[in-house]
């Protein structure tokens, strides 16, 4: 509380600065260097990254196939949705698409937000002193640190129904009779997806978060201490808004990542049309079908998708881009 | 405000619950890599019924996997990609994140989305136009495309943890550098950089094994065996017969190709516990 | 028979280096082949890379590409859609990916058009797009019934000729198996889930049942009829009765751990799965044999699907005379014996089915003989480069009935329109 309080009239004093004439060119030689600093950084992003995706723009334009890209024709928005004819056509006009929608919102809004409050969990359990800690933290990091294209095919191969793992530790536990058929009846293959993805993105969330944790300074939990805050009391006035800010940031890449999945989906259950993604969908017209212009509109709509459900997380979440930090 | 002490025997379970927790999520994030562990000392015939304990202790998959498939070369491949593209990215990004954090500026929080929005698109989505850059700055099957492409992905992530850990920074070190009339770089590297070095170690941490482990543009961009990365060196293992997976063999490199990253982690983890709590600052 | 074959591609190799002038033979160029990093492919491999070095004085660097088939073939579209030479020269094409990959690949009928008779008709004519030869058959694969002869002899039973009867006897054998105390046994396995393979699978319960194969030779719409509808049908029958659940996640290897392990009576699989089954410590050593998938009762066929890997050249190549020297080595009988020597794969020649060499080895490839000349395409051919498409719908809609979601019936009709909407107006 008295950090807060002692910053408060600090930036009080530094807004009063900043109004005389002086302090303006200040700011001005301030915003110049800001603009430098930043410079190195955008124009490596923009020399290497803007070229495709203006290129995916175009394309989802186009009715360009992979085998001859140069040949391509421009047709408008015909990728999106196509009224001509017998059947409306276009990626909007595929009920598979939005299946594939529905699918990518449940895995990650069910994903996202099991690694919320397990990483949480795990974050706060690694932020307590205890011998083993070490070797918690290294351990922890593993599921994260195997390759996807490995662990997807583990996981395919414990989800065996008659020889994996996870039935034969469930029956021996007794919570199972007859084994279960994971990755093969749509219903439960879903679960066996997210459960995959959870245990191997948890450590993201939690490294992140362990990291916020341990950059609040100790003393305001002792003067909260003092004043007889319980636990909860001070989870929840002092940690949860202290680390809000690099969990929106965690969530948000996670989310990203989350909507963006392929992968483990196709290893596990290959093109079903019951767990297939929106980045599966893409990858799909894209690369199966030779369909580069469909395949490109898809994709436009994916970052459109991701675009959109990020920018709610920062509206929701109250952060302001603008803010400039240690002036509140 | 008087703090009243918990009872004993409240420690003591707090304590057990505590190492409780431990053991689970221990167990929980160990039980694979320890499963494949197991079923690399495996062969053939017994990788298909469970077992917990291993039987035997044969090697013979370490050694096949590292004589025959160059998995060595692979895995220093990796190391220098990811290296070099979480250094670069580290280098730009504090000096970026320190700009967008702590100067006021117009247009921040544009560039700030900007620079998210790179990491929106669907891997395969870019692939294509990825390649013709890549072939246009004369990069094909050389280390430097993996390099060059991973940035789009790191760069992003990095800019904006490292954005968001320098915001949460008190506000008076600064001006504590300036009215010592000390330059940005020094302001930047003398003063927020060891501060910030709990979330730097973190963000490098996960941005090194986010490079470390892509596939689709190392499968792309690289033909070559001297040149090839981990996961890319794995999917190129082959059984007797096309559709044999050589099960045994996959899970060795793997053990093989996760070790790195465990000795790293084991380096780096102290440092994520620095930073303010070792008391560098004064508030 | 063998030698004379062994001299003539000599000769011929020989000719098509000459055929260019002297310029490509005063200088040795460096082919870049397709080749696998580990195990008995690198032997295969070397043997290819010698008899090219001697016979054209050129030289070979092999090329490692992923194991996995979809993977290979978008690292192969990005390639050539850069249009990039010198990164792969002779490669191998998946059975359905001629369709696909044509424009990509190198017309050979003139240089190897002439070696069309020594080939299973099926597998050759695969590769012949719009009248051009796009890839020389280099293996040949069709799906087989496994079954445990130990099993039937102990039940007294044959193995089955007709679906009927085989799910008799797996039922009967089950239901003993179990009782004895072997919990796990199943009677048969095979591969449901939603991939290409299941539509391999699928192509085999509908054709069987005279239900023609999606797409007619052409390129009309077949699948919606009463046949496919019951091949469809029984098979979803068989889901929780002689089969497990979980099969509607399993591919070739998850259904050969069961097998392999004693746990199944009947396997539908590739060639590949006899060699491995009948390996040293595989529990069921000694007690597998083969036969070709049952046919339906009354006026039924078998039907094998045919899968296999083909010879293709790169049409970026900048040695396309050298790139048909090497496939033409490649596509020879003494090579195809070697390879199936070397590696187990069944040859896409059908003459060399007689060498005794071959016979030694494998007695009962002279009965795959007749499964491999039956053997019955997917329709990737007939509709070109939206084969992918096609065979995405099938094996969904076939995942569909086997999850009981709807009927065959349904599922045919629902099929034929989805079919008629990818191909708008023409494939």
């Amino acid at each position: 509380m008295t950090l807060a309080t002692e910053t408060q009239t600090r930036s009080r004093g530094l807004a009063a600065r900043f109004f005389n004439h002086r302090d303006l060119s200040l700011m001005q030689r301030r915003a110049r260097s800001a603009w430098l600093l930043v410079a190195p950084a955008l124009i490596l992003l923009f020399s290497v990254a803007a070229w495709p995706l203006l290129r995916t723009f175009y394309y989802s334009l186009t009715d360009a196939s992979l085998n001859a890209p140069g040949e391509a024709a421009f047709i408008g928005l015909s990728n999106y949705l196509d009224m001509g004819g017998d059947f409306a056509f276009g990626v909007l006009a595929d009920p598979l698409w939005w299946r594939a929608v529905t699918n990518t919102l449940l895995f990650s809004a069910t994903t996202v937000s099991m690694e919320l409050v397990l990483g949480m969990l795990v974050a706060l359990l690694l932020h307590q002193k205890f011998a083993g800690r070490t070797i918690l933290r290294t351990a922890m990091l593993i599921p994260w640190a195997i390759p996807t294209i490995v662990s997807a095919k583990m996981w395919g191969w414990m989800f065996h129904d008659q020889y994996g793992v996870v039935n034969d530790l469930l029956a021996k536990l007794g919570f199972i009779e007859e084994p279960l058929a994971w990755v093969a009846v749509p219903e439960l293959s879903m679960w066996a997806v997210i459960i995959a993805e959870v245990w191997k993105t948890t450590p993201f969330m939690a490294l992140m978060l362990l990291a916020a944790l341990q950059m609040i300074p100790e003393d305001l939990y002792e003067s909260a201490r003092l004043e007889g805050a319980s636990a909860w009391q001070r989870f929840w006035r002092i940690t949860l808004p202290l680390i809000k800010p690099a969990m929106i940031v965690a969530l948000i890449f996670r989310t990203l990542d989350a909507l963006r999945v392929f992968d483990l989906i196709y290893v596990l259950t290959s093109n079903s049309e019951a767990t297939i993604s929106i980045s599966g969908y893409s990858r799909q017209l894209l690369v199966e079908y030779q369909d580069m212009g469909g395949g490109s509109a898809a994709s436009v709509l994916v970052f459109m998708l991701v675009a959109g459900v990020a920018v709610s997380y920062l509206f929701i979440g109250r952060v302001k881009l603008n803010e400039t930090g240690g002036h509140h | 405000m008087s703090f009243t002490p918990a009872p004993r025997w409240h420690k003591l379970l707090g304590r057990t619950g505590l190492y409780l927790a431990a053991v689970v999520v221990f167990v929980v994030s160990v039980f694979p890599f320890y499963y494949a562990f197991l079923t690399s000392l495996r062969s053939g015939q017994d990788l298909f019924t469970p077992s917990y304990l291993p039987e035997v202790f044969d090697w013979s998959n370490y050694v096949s996997v590292l004589s025959d498939t160059g998995i060595a070369r692979s895995l220093f491949n990796s190391f220098a990609v990811a290296t070099l593209t979480v250094g670069g990215c580290l280098l730009v990004s504090i000096t970026a994140s320190f700009a967008l954090a702590r100067i006021q500026f117009r247009g921040k929080g544009t560039l700030l989305l900007t620079i998210l929005c790179f990491s929106m698109f669907p891997q395969v989505a870019v692939l294509s136009g990825m390649f013709e850059l890549i072939r246009l700055f004369g990069l094909y099957d050389n280390l430097g495309a993996l390099i060059l492409s991973y940035l789009t992905f790191s760069l992003p992530f990095t800019v904006w943890v490292l954005t968001t850990f320098m915001r949460s920074l008190p506000g008076d070190l600064e001006e504590a550098g300036i009215m010592d009339g000390a330059s940005l770089w020094v302001t930047i590297t003398r003063i927020y950089a060891p501060l910030l070095a709990p979330a730097m170690i973190t963000t490098g941490l996960l941005a090194f094994i986010g490079a470390w482990n892509e596939f689709m543009f190392a499968l792309t961009f690289v033909i070559s065996p001297e040149n090839r990365t981990v996961p890319v060196a794995i999917s190129m293992l082959q059984g007797a017969s096309r559709f044999e997976l050589p099960w045994a063999n996959i899970m060795a490199s793997s053990v093989l190709a996760t070790l790195p990253i465990i000795v790293l982690v084991l380096i780096f983890q102290r440092r994520i516990v620095s930073g303010l709590t070792s008391g560098a600052v004064k508030g | 028979m063998k030698p004379i074959h062994l001299t003539t591609a000599f000769a011929l190799a020989a000719s098509a280096a000459l055929g260019v002038g002297t310029i490509q033979t005063a200088q040795a160029a460096t082919l870049k082949m397709e080749c696998g990093a580990t195990g008995n492919d690198r032997a295969f491999c070397d043997y290819v890379e010698q008899r090219f070095t001697e016979a054209t004085g050129h030289d070979l660097e092999f090329v490692e590409l992923p194991n996995s088939s979809s993977e290979k073939l978008g690292l192969f579209q990005q390639i050539f859609a850069s249009g990039q030479s010198g990164v792969v020269d002779v490669f191998q094409a998946d059975v359905v990916w001629p369709g696909i990959l044509a424009p990509h690949m190198l017309d050979l009928s003139d240089g190897l058009g002439d070696l069309e008779p020594h080939f299973f008709p099926g597998a050759w004519q695969n590769n012949v797009i719009d009248g051009e030869l796009k890839a020389v058959p280099g293996l040949i694969d069709t799906g087989l019934l496994f079954y445990r002869t130990d099993l039937l002899d102990q039940y007294n039973e044959q193995p089955p000729q007709t679906w009927a009867e085989m799910e008799r006897i797996a039922r009967k054998i089950q239901a003993a198996e179990r009782e004895a105390g072997h919990d796990n046994f199943w009677g048969l396995v095979f591969q449901g889930k939603a991939y290409e393979g299941l539509t391999c699978n699928a192509l085999e319960w509908v054709s069987s049942h005279n239900g023609g194969t999606l797409v007619n030779a052409d390129g009309e719409i077949t699948i919606n009829n009463a046949g496919a509808a019951e091949g469809l049908d029984m098979a979803a029958g068989w889901i929780g009765d002689i089969a497990p659940r979980g099969v509607m996640g399993y591919q070739e290897e998850e259904s050969r751990a069961v097998f392999q392990n004693g746990d199944a009576l009947f396997m539908r699989n590739w060639p590949y799965a006899y060699l491995l089954a009948q390996d040293e410590g595989s529990p069921v050593k000694g007690k597998v044999g083969i036969v070709p998938l049952p046919k339906a009762s009354g006026d039924g066929q078998h039907a094998a699907a045919l899968g296999g890997w083909q010879w293709a050249v790169s049409r970026y190549t900048d040695h396309p005379d050298a790139a048909k020297a090497l496939v033409r080595i490649l596509a020879d009988a003494e090579t195809q014996t070697q390879r199936f020597l070397m590696t187990g794969v069944s040859p896409a020649r059908k003459d060399v089915y007689d060498d005794p060499r071959i016979l030694d080895k494998a007695p009962y490839m002279s009965e795959l003989l007749s499964v491999f000349e039956a053997a019955i395409a997917r329709p990737a051919s007939p509709t070109g480069d939206n084969y992918a498409r096609v065979s995405n719908a099938f094996y969904n809609a076939a995942f569909a009935v086997l999850n009981g979601e709807m009927s065959g019936e349904k599922a045919v009709a629902d099929l034929e329109r989805r079919l008629a909407r990818i191909k708008r107006n023409a494939w």
